[in-house]
């Protein structure tokens, strides 16, 4: 187990790490500074621009330099507006992680109650229809998804505000984001129900007088989720790009519209310091994922 | 009893009377041939594959969908970036029609007798035929799922089937380098390479003249980062081959290593490259319109059904169909690949059955 685990944190580390270097050098490679859109500078102020961001020096030194900084806490500051990235990170990622987190348990919520609920009526009514929402939902993307809801419910019924970061107007965005992950942990989580119910220690149990609600949650729902665990890492991926798009279309300023808004506005180190952040989270989530799986589940082997 | 039609006994004899029987007839001959006629694998497959009521459905929807894009543009006479054009001058009336609906100086033209194309799908808010700008939008997702899922399958087998083949350290390397391209996070990487690509690209280069950085930048997204699935997938199946007989006998007649790969290990691991393959064209069109939605896919004014909705969301309030007509045309692409996907992993690999 410590073996496996050290070398699931020295692959997480190494991951960032590259991460950090491709964006580093994928952003210098691009022709013209972030001052070249600006009116024409004198040189004396071009220079002072370039010392104060570093850009003097150089690459391998600048990497370095950025990393150092990246350990710290620090992202730098951004090109455009001057402000300290770490800052705006932390304030649009409180956002952000409202919206993702509430998908994200909204998917493993519902996706957990409709497997079950297919597994147990197979091929009957309740299973007929959640098989075709479910082939539904992970053929349309988040973005139409996310455009639709808006059409329907905030333009032409005005159930809902277009967003005013109250309670409420969470909900078309966190339905958009879960519609998918839902739907796949729904089918993940009735073909391990299935399993899990045709296994031996099932009939044991019902043999021996235990109630079917019983032997559901105790003995047949533990098993299942076994693969859904291992979706997590995936499902947080999905929702945190699929969070570019969807905060775009409700125009929520989280981590995604900050994001697209530096892409835009060609805010190398805004770029720089989202990706990096971003990755990090995704990353770390896998590589919690994996071990949770290793540790729930004593019947894989570690050593493979 | 039966003393008397007993012949006389002997020791090796299998006392069988040659009289009881008699030949059969060519009827009793058919009807003991039980044999039914004989199968390849794939006939095999293609057999069960069209027993699957939803997975035919997928290829009628997509041979249409095809058939579609490939005859419109030739019946339908306005171009995919041609502002129209009413009597040779311009219409101001003719932006954001609805479908099958007219601009004022087309009803005039009609009143006196002049036969015009319809417009199916409307109009978009410069004045060009919607439904030929929603064809050449599929079109170009199309092609792109498709030739993203070619390479996909090319870096993914040769790489996958490389690894598994060589076994050992090679395969250590190399698979170490696949978990870690694995734990990068891929549309982040996507959209930083299409930014820039964007400014480094030589854009007088016929390839990136043609389909434009951003399309060149997912291909190289795909070509770098998209393969390690298959090229997984592939190597556990070349490890499970390389256990059967057949090749410990090739290996110890002096078969070449290329020979073997060609004539044991792919033919062996076909179903599971037609399935990936299968399944990965939805995900490569999903990753493509997704792009093209935050305005980092194709250029315009060439349309992808993703940018022509994200389009769409300007005039949403007063032109719904816009958004709907790319939306409906991306679910039912995606959902006829996966359903025709989930058929043939059905069809042709019951192990793989989830």
């Amino acid at each position: 187990m410590t073996k496996y685990l050290i070398k699931r944190v020295l692959l997480a580390l190494l991951s960032i790490f590259l991460i950090c270097m491709i964006t580093f050098f994928l952003m210098n490679a691009v022709p013209g500074g972030p001052f070249s859109s600006e009116k024409a500078v004198s040189p004396q102020v071009m220079a002072a621009l370039e010392a104060r961001f570093n850009l003097d020096k150089p690459l391998w030194q600048q990497f370095v330099m950025y990393m150092g900084n990246i350990l710290h806490g620090d992202f730098g500051i951004s090109m455009k507006t001057g402000r300290e990235i770490a800052v705006t990170l932390k304030s649009c990622f409180s956002i952000s992680a409202k919206l993702g987190g509430s998908a994200l348990i909204v998917a493993l919520f519902f996706g957990v109650i409709f497997g079950c609920v297919a597994a147990l009526y197979r091929n009957r009514v309740p299973d007929r229809i959640i098989v075709f929402m479910t082939t539904l939902f992970t053929a349309m993307p988040s973005f139409v998804l996310a455009t639709l809801l808006l059409l329907v419910f905030c333009i032409q019924l005005k159930w809902f505000p277009v967003w005013d970061a109250s309670n409420k107007s969470y909900l078309l965005p966190v339905i958009a984001l879960a519609a998918y992950p839902t739907a796949y942990i729904t089918r993940l989580t009735k073909t391990a129900m299935l399993d899990a119910l045709s296994q031996d220690y099932i009939r044991t149990a019902r043999a021996k007088g235990v109630p079917m609600v019983w032997v559901i949650f105790k003995h047949a729902l533990r098993n299942a989720l076994i693969p859904v665990i291992t979706y997590l890492g995936p499902e947080l991926a999905y929702i945190l790009t699929g969070s570019l798009v969807i905060e775009n279309i409700f125009t929520i300023g989280g981590l995604g519209q900050q994001f697209v808004q530096s892409i835009n506005n060609r805010d190398y180190s805004m770029i720089m310091g989202t990706t990096i952040f971003l990755a990090i989270i995704m990353v770390f989530c896998n590589l919690l994922s994996d071990i949770l799986y290793k540790v729930v589940d004593p019947r894989i082997k570690l050593e493979s | 009893m039966s003393e008397i039609n007993m012949p006389k006994k002997n020791l090796l004899s299998m006392q069988i009377d040659p009289a009881k029987f008699e030949p059969a007839s060519e009827d009793e001959k058919r009807q003991a041939d039980v044999m039914s006629e004989s199968t390849s694998f794939f006939r095999d497959g293609m057999r069960k594959l069209m027993k699957n009521p939803l997975a035919v459905g997928s290829i009628i929807a997509l041979v249409l969908i095809i058939l579609l894009i490939l005859i419109a543009p030739k019946i339908v006479p306005y171009g995919y970036e041609e502002i129209i054009k009413v009597a040779g001058s311009k219409d101001k009336t003719i932006t954001n029609l609805a479908p099958f609906a007219w601009s004022e100086k087309e009803q005039a033209l009609i009143a006196s007798g002049t036969k015009l194309f319809p417009h199916i799908m409307g109009t978009d808010s410069l004045g060009r035929d919607y439904f030929i700008r929603v064809i050449y939008g599929t079109r170009v997702s199309l092609t792109v799922g498709l030739f993203a899922s070619i390479l996909v399958l090319i870096i993914g087998v040769l790489y996958g089937s490389i690894s598994g083949y060589r076994g050992g350290r090679t395969d250590m390397i190399m698979m170490r380098i696949v978990d870690i391209i694995y734990s990068l996070p891929d549309v982040l990487i996507i959209i930083l390479l299409s930014v820039v690509l964007n400014q480094t690209l030589n854009k007088s280069n016929p390839i990136v003249k043609l389909l434009g950085t951003n399309m060149v930048a997912i291909f190289i997204v795909f070509g770098l980062l998209y393969w390690v699935g298959m090229a997984r997938l592939v190597r556990g199946e070349v490890l499970k081959i390389k256990n059967n007989e057949y090749f410990l006998a090739a290996k110890a007649t002096g078969a070449s290593s290329w020979h073997i790969i060609k004539t044991h290990v792919i033919p062996n691991c076909i179903s599971v490259i037609i399935i990936t393959t299968a399944l990965q064209i939805p995900s490569s069109i999903f990753t493509e319109s997704f792009l093209s939605f935050m305005g980092m896919g194709v250029q315009a004014p060439m349309p992808s059904l993703g940018s022509l909705a994200n389009n769409a969301r300007a005039g949403l309030q007063s032109y719904p169909w816009q958004l709907i007509f790319p939306a409906m045309m991306i679910v039912i692409i995606v959902l006829a690949f996966n359903l025709l996907g989930d058929g043939l992993r059905d069809a042709f690999d019951p192990k793989l059955r989830r």
